[in-house]
């Protein structure tokens, strides 16, 4: 199946509204897919054996930056029967000076691999995942301030009294 | 935010009677660097396995939003720091792929990069090898191996100039040509340690007592392998023939003849640490086969000459157009990706992220060791053969 196919597959299962853009740049292209239906996308392409997307190779959290304001998950698949590979990305816009978090579904049902990926995600780019079943900080200590990976984050003067320069 | 309460407060909280919490790391042997692992036990019962990692973090990520591609392949060698031509190549690749100089790289340097990888896949699977040993009580294998390793370092130092951390596959080229008399030394090399592998076998492959430790214990079955995106020999010792050197063809590997070895259960049950161990020899015999192979044709038509330069096809400035990739390759622990993000307008990367093979292979651990001894537990962290390197970046 080429990368059309699979568009048109999920377009027929889902309706017109799932893709909501392609991203044709460079030499992979990608789907951008609704943030409200990528658990079942992903469902769909891992028992579908027309695709078969049975491995998550990497899931990537992505910050554009304070001026764009945007959150993205970028989801790389691998399909082992079919010897294929698929980029799916969601995004989000979110206000980062908020209380809250910028918030996704958790695909960690449908692969787990996307379990400790989606806490590193967590742990440096402040991106929540719904539904997650053990969220906590993987890398940095548990009571680290701050989202490390994040374009706008300042360095802590010192943690618990040693200096950081 | 956070309502439901994590996985980790629900095991560790309301311990039984009986359950008792240990502490294994970060700084225990057998946990191959700063790896701690919380278990819950039952007298010899493993219940429950919770792995701690990053003490070994060192920003990989955030370093790479503020470095140059070129000046980035230095800080990659200290991610998997046994396997450092590996990650070299792989990541040297992606950048190249991006810029579109991959088919314009010299035969000659192709051959080379794919020499030195295979050496350094043959010096890693000989530490996992070694040091699995010592986890399971025998010294002897260590030593050996750590004896037959040295001269590969040796080798590679000769040429790069740096015994582990080498930065020797640049963009679009090499550091410098191999020096002069490095192919004879190499075949030397081989001829040199091909007797001593199959005395390794003798050592540990046939042992009953390191079968008797290693057969039918933390079966990992395929299913679970692929949903936990295991790769390397975790995979291949689970029975999958996958192997990203010949899924991806990159490369000159097409043009090279070896096998992908699988696990077979012969001892155990299909996809125990005695298969996924066996599957690291093998692959060792496997490597030494393709640099057979490199330095025949390195002899002979890719022969060096005074007009040959490495460097010739450097781009002087690495500014890959605005696109995000991934690249994956087939790295001594399993699939290496690296997710790049450019703007198109910089030398330095918006966004670089490391799939790095340890850290999804650890992330099987607490399902195969359920309801193991703790001195099983050892033997099968040695099994996965994890770098604290790479799990932390």
């Amino acid at each position: 199946m080429n990368f059309n196919e699979i568009k048109d597959l999920l377009t027929d299962k889902f309706g017109q509204g799932v893709i909501s853009a392609i991203e044709p740049m460079g030499l992979q292209p990608a789907l951008l897919i609704n943030p409200e239906l990528i658990v079942q996308v992903c469902e769909e392409l891992r028992d579908n054996n027309k695709t078969w997307f049975d491995f998550l190779s990497c899931l990537s959290g992505v910050d554009h930056g304070p001026e764009k304001n945007k959150f993205e998950i970028v989801y790389h698949l691998a399909s082992i029967p079919h010897k294929l590979q698929l980029v799916l990305k969601t995004i989000k816009e979110h206000d980062r000076n908020s209380e809250t978090l910028p918030s996704f579904h958790t695909v960690s049902g449908v692969w787990r691999t996307a379990e400790w990926h989606e806490r590193e995600a967590f742990d440096l780019l402040g991106i929540h995942f719904e539904g997650h079943p053990d969220l906590r900080r993987i890398l940095l200590p548990d009571d680290w301030e701050g989202y490390p990976l994040r374009k706008d984050y300042l360095a802590a003067e010192e943690y618990k009294g040693i200096k950081i320069n | 935010m956070q309502v439901n309460k994590t996985r980790y407060a629900q095991l560790t909280e309301g311990l039984k009677p009986e359950e008792m919490l240990i502490n294994m790391g970060p700084q225990h042997p057998s946990t191959h660097g700063v790896l701690r692992l919380e278990l819950i036990t039952d007298g010899e019962i493993v219940k429950e396995v919770i792995p701690h990692m990053g003490y070994l973090h060192r920003c990989f990520e955030k370093h790479c939003e503020s470095l140059t591609y070129q000046q980035i392949i230095p800080f990659v060698d200290r991610m998997d720091y046994l396997a450092s031509m590996n990650n070299d190549h792989a990541f040297v690749m992606g950048v190249e792929r991006m810029m579109g100089i991959d088919k314009d790289i010299p035969k000659r340097v192709e051959y080379i990069r794919v020499l030195v990888c295979e050496l350094n896949r043959i010096s890693s699977h000989l530490i996992a090898i070694g040091i699995y040993g010592i986890d399971i009580g025998a010294f002897t294998p260590f030593l050996w191996c750590f004896r037959d390793r040295e001269h590969i370092m040796n080798m590679l130092e000769w040429a790069s100039g740096s015994r582990m951390l080498y930065n020797y596959i640049w963009v679009g080229g090499l550091f410098y040509d191999l020096p002069v008399g490095f192919e004879e030394r190499c075949t030397e090399f081989i001829a040199y340690f091909k007797p001593k592998l199959s005395e390794l076998n003798q050592l540990l492959t046939d042992n009953q007592i390191f079968i008797g430790r290693t057969a039918g214990i933390g079966v990992l079955p395929l299913d679970v392998a692929i949903n936990y995106g295991c790769s390397g020999p975790m995979l291949r010792g689970s029975g999958l023939k996958w192997d990203l050197r010949r899924v991806d063809e990159y490369s000159v590997y097409p043009e090279l003849e070896f096998d992908i070895p699988v696990g077979r259960g012969e001892m155990g049950k299909t996809g125990d640490c005695w298969d996924r161990y066996k599957i690291r020899t093998d692959e060792i015999a496997e490597s030494i086969r393709i640099i057979e192979q490199c330095l025949e044709r390195l002899q002979k038509e890719l022969k060096r000459s005074p007009e040959f330069d490495p460097r010739a096809k450097l781009p002087k400035k690495i500014i890959p157009k605005e696109q995000d990739f991934y690249i994956r390759a087939e790295n001594p622990k399993g699939e290496l990706g690296y997710y790049f993000i450019c703007d198109g307008k910089t030398e330095i990367p918006k966004r670089v992220k490391a799939r790095a093979p340890s850290f999804n292979n650890l992330s099987v651990l607490p399902e195969i060791s359920r309801g193991v001894l703790i001195a099983d537990l050892v033997a099968i962290l040695g099994s996965i053969d994890i770098v604290l390197g790479e799990v932390d970046r």
